[in-house]
């Protein structure tokens, strides 16, 4: 029994959390502030409760378990949720339904860690569900924006019919191997055509989360009309939890395939980075832009999961976080612009740094670790991703990712010169940054700027991988 | 030994300070933190020159920056000779130019300078460990990091619009260099395992003929985007639109021969590689023949300068593909002193006529501006290449290499050197002899810059006239190539690799003889041609007096100027703006016409995207249906 509480601790955690914001629901509560300290207190909670306790193990006949790895995954999508809550901090203050989106975001990330720790694919199926259907919800809080009803709108179609894609591969799975968990599968599945079909659905659903071009239309209609919190949310956070999966699942259950699923990945890659990067370089919009940057992002995470098993693993896992932090800073700075001008255009930024110099160089330090310019994180995350590409030996595809490395340090670096260079009668004006985001960006830039020189967060992350490859994955 | 991290750290705090500071402090202070900063660099460097002529060179280890079991790449300083002396280039001419700025920058407000001041340090700083690095990954650090600093600062006055256009394309020119820099390192990581130099180079025996020419050659376009070779040396002379100090430091001293440094460092892989050097030497060639014709017919006293730096690095790339490293360092030691006298003169001339620039409308400048006069002369004879001046030596040391590796590429080199005295005397005698043409206030305003600008000046000739003393050639006084001794450590491994060939003594003076009378010649014409130019400027004003002239110099033009300068012309604009600029503007062009036409997928219709989805899926299936045949199919390409 206490193993149950250990091995669950992080979901239990999050129920908790879920429980006591529907207790103070039906109670009064006095007013938002308070309500957000409240809540930011219990996530940073929740994100130091992960540290403690920790114990590698499985409940359920394997349907749910969990390794040092999946602890540390959880931990970074906690952490990722603490910095967005405080970053939207000056837009729920005045927002009527605090409480709802909370409970919807939570519900999610807890889906989230369900699917993680899944060992059968029902249990994934289930998790994923989970962390998808209150996200269209919540991409609808800008109640009085049609685009917000929009975005929602078309993320639920376009999920539903993604979840669709994924049930019937599942299907086929059972129908052909006779069991839905993963260690059953690995010993089951072949070449036969009909299971090719149902890993490409499969693989399809996957691509569908984390936009890999061909399955990335719906994403930027979606990042643009939500609110930029949901937007960050679901371009860091519900990625990351997808990616994390992604990686475990094609490198345990379907490793027999590999070499199918090599060649397909291979070519996704190379069209994610490249449409990716020609829609970036169009868009006006900031949050279409950084949508569509974030399209090409994941393009450079598939040339990292060609790798082999355990430096892809690391590498992904190591990026997502270095993405976490970059992606969160843009965002961070953009939600407060926003949320105080409502100006989204990227011309709108034009000299910026003259009236807000403080958070010019937050975004611009974010600009330059997406972009990969050393010595940001982001150059030490692009790097491990394309040195595991390289391990492979397929240097073409390796050119490919590093001529759009460059072609991105272009339209990045052309925000960065419209805030610090191009001249502009009306700038933005200067923003107040309450306590709570100010705290959220300095956060991000600490982290752009440790994780890449602490090359002990690496070796920790190659280590965790390391047992996670050795010992097979479901043990006893 | 231990003092080696203070190198960087001075410029670096400096940057911190005047960045964070700029509002509070006041103008001096600003400058004193900033100019001092290079000066305790530059003593460490001193210390260091110093410790490693008698010590041979350190490695020191900090920490790492990567530390992973498949490979570590530490970050590690490697002070030997060859980096001691591009620091003491840095951080001594750094400071002499950040002394200069301050009176150059003082009519720009107190933020405006504190900011001048904090990018000038950080471009110290990054220069720096570009140098300082003993791995390349180091190198790429402080690469990316001078690119950066030189966009903030040719984009400095930021409110005129060419200005920033410029800088764009400064940026975006080093980006495709940039490209070919990553993916040798790439490579030489895939295959060694370690991108230390020292491993690297000890280690060449892993490398296949192939690795090596591909390795070489990614560097190399490296190279080019930094150095403005061609195809990639136009940015250059738009970057002058930035503060002329800037020009001198980052676009004539320092950054644009961060490409010579790359390629000195890595000889070993050079001298492996036959066919990169044969290529190196030919776009060296090419470069500074091209930019030379061009400098002949610009009227920007910036812009001349501009395309002879081009032009002289185009012979330090000649001399690298020659195979004689030494002389490439020593022209970029010497190229160092007069180029930033050059600039430094420019600024001051620039700031007495208040921002003019046209040399049409300068002249007689002399009396005014009598240091900066007697500077620049000296500047001109050295990058002419008169004896016993400094530039004679180097140049030489990098002609004479040229006619070991191909005669006609001594040739050519020559020529190109007698077209460089020709536009260096036509620029100076346009600005400092004859009449003064400008407007009656500007005559009126024309003063001698402050010491502040003047003392950086002075030191700058003086070693202009006399830093060719450490590079005598065997032929005056055997075992007197002081630069050579010292740098040898570094060139050893290449030495032994390649055939020693010696000119002999006869060839050699001959040469050396030959192309200095010629120069001197040449010189000659274009001081006489040029000091008496105003007739023809102010033809309407004095036109009879100028026909007396005519028949000399109209014969003059036409067999010898005019079919030079039309070349140059030619060249520039149809060459240049349709063929170079056109291909550039070209990819931009159809970059952006594609994602024109991907954005019709994108229609907002969920409907759409998800029969999209549908038949991606379908054709995704299809294409995995024939796994064994498109696996083959891939192999076979790729």
């Amino acid at each position: 029994m206490t193993d149950f509480f250990i091995l669950m601790k992080q979901e239990l955690i999050i129920m908790v959390i879920i429980f006591i914001l529907l207790a103070i629901k039906i109670g009064r509560y006095r007013s938002n502030e308070w309500l957000l300290d409240m809540v930011n207190l219990l996530l940073l909670v929740n994100f130091a409760a992960g540290f403690f306790f920790n114990k590698e193990g499985m409940l359920f006949n394997d349907m749910f378990r969990t390794t040092s790895l999946i602890v540390l995954e959880k931990n970074i999508l906690s952490l990722g949720i603490l910095i967005i809550s405080l970053q939207s901090y000056s837009w729920l203050k005045n927002h009527k339904h605090v409480l709802e989106f909370y409970i919807l975001l939570l519900s999610t990330l807890l889906g989230m860690f369900f699917m993680i720790s899944s060992g059968n694919l029902l249990m994934f199926y289930l998790g994923l569900e989970l962390s998808t259907i209150p996200l269209a919800a919540a991409a609808n809080f800008d109640l009085q924006k049609k685009k917000s009803s929009e975005a929602a709108m078309k993320l639920i179609i376009s999920s539903a019919f993604s979840s669709g894609l994924l049930l019937f591969g599942i299907s086929l799975i059972y129908g052909t191997t006779g069991t839905l968990t993963f260690t059953g599968i690995t010993t089951h599945i072949t070449h036969d055509p009909l299971q090719l079909f149902a890993f490409i659905l499969l693989l399809a659903g996957f691509a569908f989360k984390i936009s890999v071009v061909p399955f990335h239309l719906w994403t930027a209609d979606v990042y643009e009309g939500s609110p930029v919190a949901v937007t960050s949310y679901l371009s860091v956070i519900s990625k990351g939890a997808v990616l994390f999966v992604f990686v475990s699942v094609l490198y345990t259950v379907f490793k027999p395939i590999s070499d199918s699923w090599y060649n397909m990945l291979f070519l996704l890659s190379v069209l994610t980075i490249i449409i990716g990067n020609l829609f970036a370089i169009r868009q006006t919009n900031i949050k279409r832009f950084l949508a569509f940057s974030s399209i090409a992002q994941v393009g450079f995470i598939l040339v990292g999961i060609t790798g082999t098993s355990q430096l892809g693993t690391t590498s992904v896992i190591y990026f997502v976080l270095i993405y976490l932090f970059s992606n969160l800073a843009a965002f961070g700075v953009v939600s407060l612009v926003s949320a105080a001008t409502g100006k989204e255009d990227i011309n709108d930024y034009k000299n910026f740094y003259q009236t807000n110099p403080v958070l010019s160089w937050v975004l611009a330090i974010g600009l330059f670790s997406l972009a990969g310019v050393p010595p940001t994180a982001g150059f030490f995350g692009k790097f491990f991703l394309l040195m595991s590409g390289a391990g492979q030996g397929n240097y073409f595809l390796i050119t490919i990712a590093a001529l759009n490395m460059v072609i991105s340090f272009y339209y990045y670096l052309r925000i960065v010169k419209a805030i610090f260079m191009d001249a502009n009668d009306h700038p933005i004006e200067k923003l107040a940054i309450p306590g709570f985001p100010k705290i959220a960006l300095y956060m991000c830039v600490a982290g752009i700027v440790l994780t890449g020189l602490v090359s002990y967060l690496y070796d920790h992350i190659h280590s965790l991988t390391q047992v996670a490859d050795t010992v097979p994955f479901i043990g006893k | 030994m231990n003092l080696i991290y203070l190198v960087p750290l001075f410029p670096l705090l400096g940057f911190l300070i005047n960045g964070l500071f700029r509002k509070s402090l006041s103008k001096s202070l600003i400058g004193i933190i900033g100019s001092g900063a290079i000066l305790a660099s530059f003593i460490v460097s001193i210390i260091l020159f110093n410790d490693v002529r008698t010590n041979g060179s350190m490695i020191v280890s900090y920490f790492n920056l990567l530390d992973i079991e498949a490979f570590k790449i530490p970050f590690a300083f490697q002070i030997d000779q060859l980096s001691v002396i591009f620091l003491l280039i840095i951080t001594g001419i750094g400071f002499l130019i950040h002394v200069y700025s301050t009176a150059y920058m003082n009519d720009e407000t107190n933020e405006h300078f504190g900011r001048y001041f904090s990018y000038l340090n950080l471009f110290v700083f990054s220069m720096l460990l570009l140098v300082m690095g003993a791995n390349y990954v180091i190198m790429f650090i402080g690469w990316e990091g001078v690119g950066l600093c030189s966009y903030l600062l040719i984009g400095f006055w930021f409110k005129n619009n060419t200005y920033n256009y410029a800088a764009k394309k400064a940026f975006v020119m080093n980006r495709i260099g940039d490209l070919g820099f990553l993916l040798a390192v790439f490579w030489i990581l895939a295959k060694l395992g370690t991108v230390n130099y020292g491993e690297v180079f000890a280690s060449t025996v892993k490398f296949s003929a192939s690795d090596i020419t591909g390795i070489t050659l990614l560097l190399f376009v490296g190279a080019c985007g930094k150095s403005a070779q061609i195809p990639l040396y136009t940015w250059l002379p738009d970057a002058m639109a930035g503060p002329t100090p800037v020009s001198a430091l980052i676009h004539a001293a320092t950054m644009v021969t961060a490409g010579i440094y790359m390629i000195a460092r890595s000889n070993v892989l050079y001298t492996m590689a036959p066919f990169t050097q044969t290529v190196v030497a030919i776009i060296g060639l090419a470069t500074a023949l091209f930019a030379a014709t061009i400098a002949l017919k610009q009227n920007d006293i910036k812009k001349v300068l501009a395309y002879s730096t081009v032009s002289q690095l185009g012979y330090m790339f000649l001399g690298l593909g020659a195979g004689a490293y030494t002389g490439a360092v020593f022209h970029v030691m010497t190229h160092a002193f007069f180029k930033a006298l050059l600039f430094l003169g420019a600024g001051s001339v620039i700031h007495a006529m208040h921002h003019e620039q046209d040399i049409r409308n300068m002249g007689g400048l002399k009396k005014h501006l009598p240091i900066t006069h007697i500077s620049f002369l000296l500047a001109c004879l050295a990058i002419s290449g008169v004896p016993p001046f400094s530039g004679f030596f180097s140049k030489d040391e990098i002609l004479a290499a040229a006619y070991l590796k191909n005669p006609i590429f001594y040739y050519l080199g020559a020529i190109g050197a007698l077209m460089t005295a020709f536009y260096m005397f036509r620029l100076y005698a346009l600005t400092f002899l004859g009449k003064f043409r400008g407007t009656e206030e500007q005559h009126h305003h024309l003063h001698e810059s402050p010491s502040a600008m003047t003392i950086p000046l002075i030191v700058l000739a003086i070693l202009s006239v006399v830093g060719g003393f450490i590079g005598i050639p065997e032929i005056f006084a055997p075992d007197a190539h002081m630069l050579e001794k010292f740098l040898h450590p570094i060139f050893a491994q290449s030495d032994s690799i390649k055939e020693l060939h010696h000119l002999d003594r006869s060839t050699e003076w001959m040469m050396m003889g030959g192309v200095s009378v010629l120069i001197i010649v040449v010189i000659i014409i274009a001081w006489r041609k040029y000091s008496r130019t105003e007739q023809f400027v102010a033809s309407h004003g004095i036109a009879r007096t100028l026909e007396n002239k005519w028949y000399v110099d109209e014969l003059y033009d036409n067999v010898i100027v005019r079919p030079v300068t039309g070349l140059g012309s030619v060249l520039k604009n149809v060459v240049e703006k349709a063929g170079i600029d056109g291909a550039v503007n070209g990819v931009g062009r159809f970059v952006h016409y594609s994602s024109r036409q991907l954005r019709l997928l994108q229609s907002g219709q969920v409907g759409n995207y998800i029969l999209f989805m549908v038949l991606s899926i379908v054709v995704l299936f299809l294409v995995f249906w024939n796994q064994p045949q498109i696996a083959h199919f891939l192999e076979k390409i790729f």
